[in-house]
C-alpha cells in the first residue's frame, strides 16, 4: 500500500476565516484520539470528486497535543484542479472523510537556539501548530508574517492578541515588506529560519539567508505544489506492462492510480521524493517541477517525480 | 501466559538458560541457506502468535535478569546512556510509546492510568509504582529516556532527522554487539555505518537511509541482523573487550555447543509523534548452538550460511578465528536435506537428522 496510514474522521466544524480561506475540523469516527504530531506536519486529505480520487496535503495547524481534533485551512484556488474548491464547494459538516497519518516534512529542528518564522499567506497553517509546540516549552520564536490586506490576513487576530510581542504583520496592499536583510543581521547565533509562502518568497529568503552567510542547515522551507494542468500524454510502464494515458487535468501519478498501479508517495506535492521513478527511454521533453531531484537529474532524463511533473512528446517509459 | 522469569546471569557463571519455549520462539535470522547483506526491512505489524514479532516491545523469561544486568553496566559506565539536549522530547516520545504499548500488549504486568498529564505507571514484574507529570523532567528519578529504557529490554537509538539525515543524538545501549555510544555519539547514518564492510560497495545503506527517513507514524518496520557471541554476554562492548574478547580464545570442541551463540538483533523503527525523530530498538536474543540443533532445520542451515559465508563477514563479526571448530561441530548436524523456505522452524514438516 501507497502512502502514509489512514484514519477515517468526520467533518466536525467548518468555519470561514475569510474570503478565500476556510477551516475544517476533523474528529475520529470511532470516537478514539487522534495521534499526536509535531508541528509543521501535513495530512493528506482524500476527496471522492465526481468519481475522480483527490490526495491534497495540507498543514495541521492545530495544537499538536489536542488528540481531540485536528485542523486544517484550505485557501480556495479558483483556478486549480479543483481540489480547494471540493473542500469549499462540496464538504459539510457531517461528513466523513479519510486523512492520512501526520507526516513532517517541515521539522522544527530542535537544536535552534531561536526560531524565526517567516510566513506568506496561507503559508502561515505550519507556524501555527509549531508555534503552539513551541509555547509549551517556552521556546523562542519570532513570525513574520507577510498578508495581501487587513481582509485575507488569516489568523492574524489570533496571533496579535496572544503573541503581539513575537508577531510582526506586513500587508502588501499597504505597502509593507519584510526587510528581510536587516532582519536576518539582527539574530542571534544559533536561529533557524524557516519559510512558508509561495515560491517566490521561499527562493528570496533562501538567497538572501545564503548571501548573508547562514549556514544551509539553518534554513527550512515547504512549498507544496498543486500539480499543474498540461497537455495529454502517454506513458508506458514497463513493470506493469500497461500503456496509460495521462489527462490534461490530472498528473501522472493519479494516472497511474486510476489503472490501478501501487505507486508509492507520501507528500503529493513534489517534495518527500517517495514517488520517484527511473525513466527507462523517452523522446520528447520532461516538464520537471519537483523540489526533490537537482538540476543535474532534471537534466539527466533518467527520472521523473510523478506526482507534480509532466512530460511532452512522442514516448515515455517508466520502470513503474 | 502468564511469564516465568528467569533468575540467571549474563556474566560471571553466565546461568543464563532458554526454555523450550525460548528456544522455539528464537528469532533464526536465515530465510534462506546462504546470508549476505540486503536491505531486509519490513513492516512490524505484529506476527505468529507466541512469536518475537508478535507484540511490539517482546517481553521474555529474560526480562528481569537483563534489566539487572542493565542496571549493573550503568552503575560501572554512566556513559551507556547519553541524551543530547535537543532530545528530551524525543525521550518523552519513547516513554509514552513504550508505556502505551506495554500496557495494552501485556495488561497483566504492565498499567498505565492518565488523567492529563499526570501519569501512573506500574510495573509489576520491576515492582515499580510511580506517578509523575508527563513532560516534567523534575518528576522522574532519571531522563524519560533513561527511566523507561531501564525498564525495557534491548537498547535503544534514538536519532534525531534532520536535513535528510539520521544523527545518533541519544541511547541507551548496555547490550550491544561490540559498538560505543559515546563514540557515536552526534554522529550521523554514514559516519557510524562506516565500518561495516561490503555493505557500502552494494549502496546498501543509501537506500536504508531513504527508507529510514521515510518511515512514518503508526507504520513502524523491522528487520533481523545477527553475530556471534562467546559466553551468553549481553555487554559485548567495545568499552569491555578487555575482559569478553579473550573468551573467544577459551571455545573447544568439547565446550562450543553450549558456550557459542549466535547472537541475533531483532531491530524495530518507529517514527516518534512528538519530536519526529526515529527510534531504533534493537533488541537481542541469545541462543546457544546445542540448543539451536534441536530444530532439525536451523542445524542444517546455520552449517550452510557459515560455511558459505564471505571471510569478510566473518572477520567484521568477529569470530573467523573459530570459524574451523564452528564448521566441525555444526556439520554434524548437516545431511544435505534441502530446508524449508522462510525462518521458522517447521518442527511438524521438516524431518528429522538423517546421520
Amino acid at each position: 500500500m501507497s502512502g502514509a496510514e489512514k484514519i477515517k474522521v468526520k467533518v466536525t466544524e467548518i468555519t470561514p476565516i475569510n474570503e478565500l480561506v476556510t477551516r475544517f475540523r476533523f474528529t475520529q469516527i470511532n470516537g478514539e484520539l487522534l495521534p499526536t504530531f509535531s508541528g509543521g506536519a501535513h495530512t493528506v486529505v482524500e476527496m471522492d470528486d465526481g468519481g475522480i480520487t483527490r490526495l491534497n496535503p495540507y498543514s495541521l495547524m492545530s495544537d499538536p497535543y489536542d488528540q481531540s481534533s485536528y485542523t486544517i485551512s484550505v485557501r480556495r484556488d479558483d483556478e486549480g484542479r479543483g481540489g480547494s474548491l471540493f473542500m469549499h464547494n462540496n464538504v459539510t459538516v457531517g461528513d466523513e472523510m479519510t486523512i492520512s497519518y501526520p507526516v513532517n516534512l517541515f521539522s522544527l529542528d530542535l537544536r535552534a537556539d531561536k526560531h524565526l518564522f517567516i510566513a506568506g499567506g496561507i503559508g502561515i497553517t505550519p507556524f501555527l501548530a509549531q508555534i503552539k509546540q513551541l509555547e509549551r516549552f517556552n521556546g523562542n520564536w519570532e513570525l513574520h508574517y507577510a498578508c495581501r490586506s487587513e481582509a485575507l490576513g488569516s489568523y492574524v487576530n489570533v496571533l496579535t492578541d496572544r503573541h503581539p510581542n513575537e508577531t510582526h504583520i506586513y500587508y502588501d496592499d499597504q505597502s509593507q515588506a519584510i526587510n528581510l536583510v536587516n532582519l536576518l543581521d539582527g539574530q542571534p547565533l544559533g536561529t533557524h529560519v524557516y519559510v512558508c509562502g509561495p515560491k517566490g518568497m521561499i527562493n528570496w529568503v533562501r538567497k538572501t539567508a545564503e548571501d548573508a552567510g547562514w549556514p544551509r542547515d539553518n534554513i527550512h522551507y515547504e512549498e507544496f505544489l498543486a500539480p499543474q494542468p498540461g497537455k495529454p500524454f502517454e506513458v508506458k510502464l514497463a513493470t506493469s506492462n500497461k500503456v496509460i494515458q495521462v489527462g490534461e487535468h490530472e498528473s501522472l501519478l493519479e494516472a497511474m492510480e486510476r489503472e490501478g498501479v501501487d505507486a508509492p508517495y507520501l507528500c503529493r506535492g513534489g517534495a518527500c521524493g517517495q514517488c520517484e521513478t527511473h525513466v527507462i527511454g523517452y523522446d520528447g521533453q520532461f516538464i520537471h517541477r519537483d523540489h526533490w531531484l537537482d538540476d543535474d537529474e532534471h537534466a539527466s532524463g533518467e527520472k521523473i517525480m510523478p506526482c507534480v511533473s509532466r512530460f511532452e512528446g512522442k514516448t515515455l517509459v517508466l520502470d513503474r | 501466559m502468564t511469564i516465568q522469569f528467569n533468575d540467571e546471569t549474563f556474566r560471571d557463571d553466565y546461568s543464563f538458560r532458554n526454555s523450550e519455549w525460548a528456544i522455539k520462539r528464537f528469532p533464526f535470522p536465515f530465510h534462506e541457506d546462504s546470508y549476505m547483506y540486503s536491505v531486509n526491512m519490513e513492516q512490524h505489524r505484529g506476527g505468529p502468535a507466541g512469536s518475537v514479532y508478535e507484540k511490539r516491545f517482546d517481553v521474555d523469561e529474560h526480562y528481569l535478569a537483563e534489566m539487572k544486568d542493565r542496571a549493573l553496566v550503568l552503575d560501572q559506565d554512566p556513559l551507556r546512556c547519553q541524551s543530547l539536549p535537543h532530545m528530551t522530547l524525543a525521550g518523552w516520545d519513547l516513554l509514552e510509546l513504550i508505556m502505551e504499548c506495554k500496557s495494552e500488549d501485556y495488561p497483566d504486568l504492565f498499567e498505565l492510568h492518565r488523567n492529563g498529564n499526570t501519569w501512573r505507571w506500574v510495573n509489576k514484574p520491576m515492582g515499580i509504582d510511580d506517578t509523575f507529570t508527563f513532560l516534567d523532567e523534575t518528576t522522574l528519578p532519571y531522563g524519560p529516556m533513561e527511566y523507561i529504557t531501564r525498564q525495557a529490554q534491548g537498547d535503544f537509538a534514538v536519532l534525531d532527522q534532520r536535513d535528510d539525515m539520521l544523527w545518533m543524538d541519544a541511547g541507551m545501549i548496555t547490550t550491544q554487539a561490540d559498538w560505543s555510544l559515546d563514540f557515536d555519539i552526534g554522529m550521523n547514518f554514514f559516519e557510524w555505518h562506516a565500518p561495516v564492510p561490503l555493505a557500502h560497495e552494494k549502496g546498501i545503506f543509501i537506500r536504508a537511509l531513504k527508507f529510514l527517513l521515510n518511515i512514518q507514524q503508526g507504520a513502524p518496520a523491522r528487520r533481523l541482523n545477527w553475530t556471534m557471541t562467546v559466553n551468553p554476554l549481553l555487554d559485548t562492548s567495545p568499552e569491555n573487550y578487555h575482559k569478553w574478547g579473550i573468551q573467544k580464545t577459551e571455545l573447544s570442541p568439547e565446550n562450543i555447543g553450549h558456550k557459542q551463540h549466535l547472537r541475533v538483533e531483532l531491530q524495530t523503527f518507529y517514527r516518534l509523534p512528538r519530536s519526529n525523530a526515529l527510534v531504533f530498538p534493537i533488541r537481542c536474543y541469545l541462543c546457544n548452538f546445542q540448543d539451536m540443533m534441536t530444530m532439525p532445520k536451523w542445524g542444517r542451515r546455520l552449517h550452510r550460511v557459515i560455511r558459505d559465508l564471505p571471510d569478510e563477514l566473518a572477520t567484521y563479526k568477529g569470530f573467523i578465528d573459530n570459524k574451523p571448530m564452528m564448521l566441525d561441530y555444526l556439520s554434524q548436524f548437516d545431511d544435505g536435506q534441502p530446508t524449508s523456505p522462510g525462518i521458522w522452524p517447521d518442527q511438524e514438516t521438516e524431518p528429522p537428522l538423517q546421520k
